[in-house]
Formats: structure tokens, C-alpha cells, sequence
């Protein structure tokens, strides 16, 4: 299967006080069309700084993202603003919904910034919603929605551009459970109803089980992988 | 949905937005009087000037009218020289003096104008008739209340009192048939208007074919500068001052007034703009995450900024009425209190509010709150995602 994402020998370096931080080093990877990736490693070992390299919300200090035959490392800001739009969905720990916003509004953003017409984004969300399971809950607040909810609509935000990757961090981390599993099952269902490229990084061991494969990072180093292409 | 989420973020915290909108009411307010400041006073005497349609006024040489006692010798040649002129189309000659009226005990003494009442431009009739006969005048309400006077009543006056003899000099009895409203005289001055030969004749021989001053109206396309000159050569014992002129004159007197309105009309709008600035930096420090995780999931820094810049907009336009209304009841109260500054005619407003005044006061507000707007949002819209991310999250 061709590759969606390829990451060649990447580095991100940054400055805390005096002192350098090597937060990735030298990571290259390959996600195929359809793959379900889990990017697993101790805390502070740089997961999410190679997440976020990965999903193009930060710029490498060395190295080439390349998703889809388009080097995110070389757009200026603006172009790569819009490809996140159009070919990526994020969905973070803390959810970030906009608390002003209803839960079929949040799911409509994206749309809303890809000048969707408004008939259509409010058709397209709310079948969303209705299949991360939460018919009846459109015009709640994400105040008053429990954090699985929180994290459907946030998925359901994440997916409705049709992006090429889901990039998720930490999905589960603030999560009971029985929530937690949902929404590695939600996940696992859109990777294999919707053949959506999905990479994660966790440190739920319930993760592995709903993976295609897995890679392990220490201390911002590829140490070795379970499937994949490290 | 820019403007939906702008909206929905203001009414988040109502309070806080109520409180901010009151703010700027009050620095609407401010600034619209300042305004209304600025130009208001210059406006108002030109209006007061131009009122009955007389552009020139004639004084004695060196002399604005009214400034002294002064008065004008050989008024009638004066006036033929005047109306000689076909760009005149009126002369108004116009003496000044006192009247004192009998009461039951001394005597009253009120401001006296001579005028030819089919020409004067002094006052404007309320009640009644303008003097038909050379015994009769018109009077201000202030002059019948004190003198206990109506309409038809007769008066026994004279142009001066002698406390000791207690007698009128040159005494007449005038009738009282109109009652006016004088446009020169300060609040609570008492004022007649009576014929000006019978004026003259009450104050003696010395007054006879005397003036204190005389305005003209010139012609609707006649070049008033132009006839201000002809009259200065025809009748050089005289002071002749246009309207423009006693405007420069005017203005001149009036630039401390005008520099205090820019001063504290800037004032207010700095005070606008901070508080405006310090809402909107407050309203985005408390939800840096949500606008990186907009940046993130692929909204243009543009938009971000243009969705904060709308909330501060939002403030001061909503604040912007409620000053309008607060600064219009404001203007009326310091007029009331500027207008009883001493020998200041009581047309004159110090606040005058033309639309425009409005108008230029919002443009100032839309402008400071776009600009209020912009440093704080730039700032946010421009931050790191992800590090912004890693320390929202700590």
C-alpha cells in the first residue's frame, strides 16, 4: 500500500533555559493507506512532540514530513494551516471542543473554515454524531457532556473533512475505562468501516490490542517496532 | 460562525461584558462632548450671528459692539450711506442705553435697545407686536416679572434714576405691547426694545443721530468681504467687522476651549482603547488553548484575528448608543451650568450636537476598537501550537 505519511530523519530540538532538549531524533517512518498506528514509549520520551511533527503543528529542526507527496516541512504557515484542514483530523487528550460552542457546532468548524454551505455541514454533522452515538446530544455544550461524549465529538470533528490521517494524542488519557475502550472501539471502527489512516500515540496498554502495529520511542529514538515501517 | 463564536464568547462571561460596554458608554459619552466641545460654541455664535440674516456689524473705531459705551455720531448720514450701497439690502441701527421704570418703591433699571423695529435683528417676538408708536416697547420676561408688568400695561420710565430726588430723568410713559425673546442677552438680564428716536430722545440732547452700533444685511450673492471694504472706505470713523472677521476673532478666543476638547477627547479614547485592550487580553489569555486547537484543526491566523477583533469591535459598538444617550444628557447638564457664565448672551450653547458629531465619535470608536482588538489577537493567533498545547495542559 502506498504511503500516506513519510517521515525521514527527523529532529526537534528546543531550548529550556540553557539547556538543549533533544526531543525526537533522527525518527524516519512510514504509515501505509489504511494503517493503525500506535506510537508507545515512556513519559517524556517524545511522543507527542513527534506527534505533533507528524501532524504538521510543529516544524522540525531537522528532516521531511511528507504526507501524501506534500512536504509539510517546506509550506508557510497559511498553506499549511489549510492542508490541516483539508488532510488532516486531530483529535487531542484534553478534547479542546469550544465551550461556546454546541456539540454540532464543534463538529461543523472545520466545514464552517472549508466555506461548506451551511445545509450541507449541518446534514454531514449530524450523521456524524449520530454514528460516534450521540443522536439527541447536538445541542449540548460540551459542559454538559461527559468526557467520553466530549471525546466523540471530538473524533466526529476530527473526521468530517475526510481528512488523509487522523492524528490522535493520547485519546484515552482522560478517561475512565469503560470510556477509554469506546474510543479505541470508535477508532478501530473508522479505521476499518472508512479505511482511515489513523496514528496514535498512548501509553493505555488497551491500545495494542486495537492497533495494526505499533513503534516504540525512547528518548526521541525509533527503538524498535511492532509491524510498521520504522 | 466567526461572528456566532465572537458572540457566544462575549456572552460567556456577561458580567464582565456588561461591565466593559458600560465603560465604553462612559467613554463614548466623554468623547462625543468633547466633540460637541470642539466646535460647538463657534457654531453656536455664527448661528447667533447669522440668525436674522445680518453679516456686518458697524462699531465705533477700535471698538466690538456693546464693548463700551462708546456710540456713533451722524447716524442718519451713516445710514444713507449704507442703504446707498445696492448690495445692502437692510441697516439696522441700533443704540444702547438704560431704562429705568417706576416701581412703588426707587425704580427698576433694565437694558435698553433702540432699534428700527421694522429692520432689528436684536430679538425675536414671542407675544404681542413690535412698537408701532414711539411710546411703545417690547420687553423680556425677565423685565415683566421684575417690574410686575403684562402685556398692555403702561409704564412710567426714564433713561436714568435719581435715587436721592427719587426721580425718572426725561420721563415717559411707554406701553408694553409685545413680549420677546433677546438673542444677545445673557440668562435673567431684564431687556426692552423700544423706537430708537424715542431712546435718543430719553437720553438728551447728547444722544441725538447717535448710535452705539449698526448691523447690515448685504445681499444673498454679494461678496460680503467686498462690501465690508466699500463700507470701510465710505465710513472710516467706524470699526466694520464681517462675520468671518469676529469668527477669526472668536476662534482666537475660543483655542483654549477647542485644545481642552482634544486633550480630554483623547484621553477618553485612550481610555476606551485600554479598556477594550485589557478585556480582550484577558478574554484570550483564558482560552489560549481553544485558538491554538483552531489553528490547529486548520483556521487561518487571519480569522482567529478577525474573530477577537470582532468581539472587541462588538464591545465598543455596543457601548457606542448608550454614550450617545449618556453623553447627550451629559452636554445638556454642562451647558446649563457654561451658560450662566456672566455676560454671555443665553443663545449661545457651549455643546452643540450636529449628527455628524455622532458620526465622527463612532468612526473613533470602530477605529480605537479594531485596534484594541488587534495587538492581543495578532499575539495569540501568532503563538506555537504545539507548545502552546504542552503548557495549556500543565
Amino acid at each position: 500500500m502506498p504511503a500516506v505519511l513519510s517521515a525521514r530523519d527527523l529532529h526537534r530540538e528546543y531550548h529550556m533555559g540553557a539547556e538543549l532538549v533533544r526531543a525526537v531524533r533522527g525518527v524516519s517512518l512510514d504509515v501505509a493507506e489504511g494503517d493503525y498506528l500506535a506510537i508507545v514509549g515512556p513519559s517524556g520520551c517524545g511522543k507527542s512532540t513527534l506527534l505533533n511533527l507528524l501532524g504538521g503543528i510543529d516544524r522540525p529542526s531537522a528532516g521531511t514530513v511528507t504526507i501524501r507527496d506534500q512536504r509539510l516541512d517546506q509550506m508557510r504557515d497559511a498553506d499549511l494551516t489549510r492542508f490541516r484542514l483539508y488532510h488532516l483530523g486531530f483529535v487531542f487528550q484534553r478534547f479542546y471542543l469550544m465551550p461556546a460552542l454546541t456539540a454540532l457546532e464543534n463538529v461543523e468548524l472545520p466545514m464552517a473554515e472549508a466555506k461548506v454551505e451551511k445545509r450541507a455541514r449541518r446534514e454531514r454533522a449530524r450523521t456524524l454524531l449520530s454514528y460516534v452515538g450521540l443522536d439527541g446530544r447536538h445541542a449540548h455544550r460540551p459542559a454538559q457532556l461527559s468526557g467520553g461524549e466530549q471525546q466523540r465529538v471530538a473524533i466526529a470533528r476530527a473526521v468530517v473533512t475526510d481528512p488523509d490521517l487522523l492524528v490522535a494524542d493520547e485519546p484515552t488519557g482522560d478517561l475512565d475505562a469503560r470510556s477509554a475502550v469506546e474510543i479505541l472501539t470508535l477508532l478501530r471502527e473508522l479505521n476499518r468501516a472508512f479505511a482511515k489512516t489513523v496514528v496514535m500515540v498512548t501509553h493505555d496498554p488497551r491500545a495494542e490490542r486495537f492497533v495494526d502495529a505499533v513503534v516504540h520511542l525512547d528518548k526521541g529514538v525509533l527503538v524498535n517496532g511492532t509491524g510498521g515501517t520504522p | 460562525m466567526l461572528l456566532a463564536l465572537a458572540w457566544t464568547t462575549l456572552t460567556r462571561h456577561r458580567t464582565r461584558t456588561l461591565l466593559a460596554i458600560l465603560g465604553v458608554a462612559v467613554s463614548a459619552a466623554m468623547l462625543l462632548d468633547m466633540v460637541m466641545l470642539s466646535s460647538g460654541m463657534r457654531q453656536s455664535f455664527r448661528s447667533l450671528l447669522l440668525s436674522r440674516g445680518f453679516q456686518i456689524r458697524l462699531s465705533p473705531k477700535g471698538t466690538l459692539p456693546f464693548d463700551t459705551e462708546a456710540t456713533m455720531a451722524d447716524a442718519g448720514a451713516a445710514v444713507n450711506t449704507l442703504r446707498a450701497d445696492r448690495e445692502i439690502v437692510a441697516v439696522s441701527p441700533v443704540l444702547g442705553g438704560q431704562l429705568h421704570v417706576a416701581m412703588r418703591a426707587g425704580a427698576l433699571a433694565s437694558v435698553a435697545l433702540g432699534v428700527e423695529p421694522d429692520v432689528q435683528g436684536d430679538y425675536e417676538l414671542v407675544e404681542g407686536r413690535a412698537p408701532a408708536a414711539p411710546n411703545e416697547l417690547v420687553a423680556s420676561d425677565d423685565f415683566l416679572r421684575a417690574a410686575s408688568a403684562r402685556l398692555g400695561d403702561t409704564l412710567a420710565a426714564g433713561a436714568g434714576f435719581d435715587p436721592q430726588l427719587q426721580a425718572l430723568a426725561r420721563r415717559r410713559s411707554l406701553i408694553v405691547v409685545g413680549r420677546a425673546r433677546f438673542f444677545y442677552m445673557p440668562a435673567g438680564q431684564r431687556a426692552v426694545a423700544l423706537p430708537l428716536g424715542t431712546l435718543q430722545q430719553m437720553q438728551g440732547p447728547a444722544a441725538r443721530d447717535r448710535v452705539s452700533f449698526f448691523m447690515v444685511k448685504a445681499a444673498p450673492a454679494a461678496n460680503i468681504e467686498a462690501v465690508r471694504r466699500r463700507i470701510e472706505r465710505a465710513l472710516p470713523q467706524v470699526t466694520v467687522v464681517s462675520t468671518e472677521t469676529a469668527m477669526r476673532q472668536v476662534d482666537e478666543r475660543l483655542s483654549y476651549f477647542r485644545q481642552l476638547a482634544v486633550i480630554l477627547g483623547a484621553v477618553s479614547l485612550a481610555v476606551g482603547f485600554l479598556l477594550v485592550t485589557t478585556l480582550v487580553t484577558v478574554s484570550v489569555n483564558e482560552r489560549l488553548g481553544e485558538i491554538v486547537v483552531m489553528r490547529a484543526i486548520g483556521v487561518l491566523r487571519t480569522r482567529v484575528v478577525v474573530q477577537i477583533v470582532l468581539e472587541g469591535m462588538a464591545i465598543m459598538i455596543a457601548g457606542a448608543p448608550l454614550g450617545l444617550g449618556l453623553g447627550l444628557a451629559t452636554a445638556r447638564y454642562l451647558n446649563s451650568i457654561l451658560a450662566s457664565f456672566p455676560g454671555l448672551p443665553a443663545a449661545i450653547d457651549f455643546f452643540l450636537f450636529e449628527p455628524h458629531d455622532a458620526w465622527t465619535a463612532l468612526g473613533l470608536l470602530t477605529v480605537v476598537g479594531i485596534l484594541a482588538g488587534i495587538y492581543p489577537s495578532w499575539r495569540a493567533a501568532a503563538l506555537p501550537i504545539a507548545t502552546t498545547l504542552r503548557e495549556e495542559a500543565i
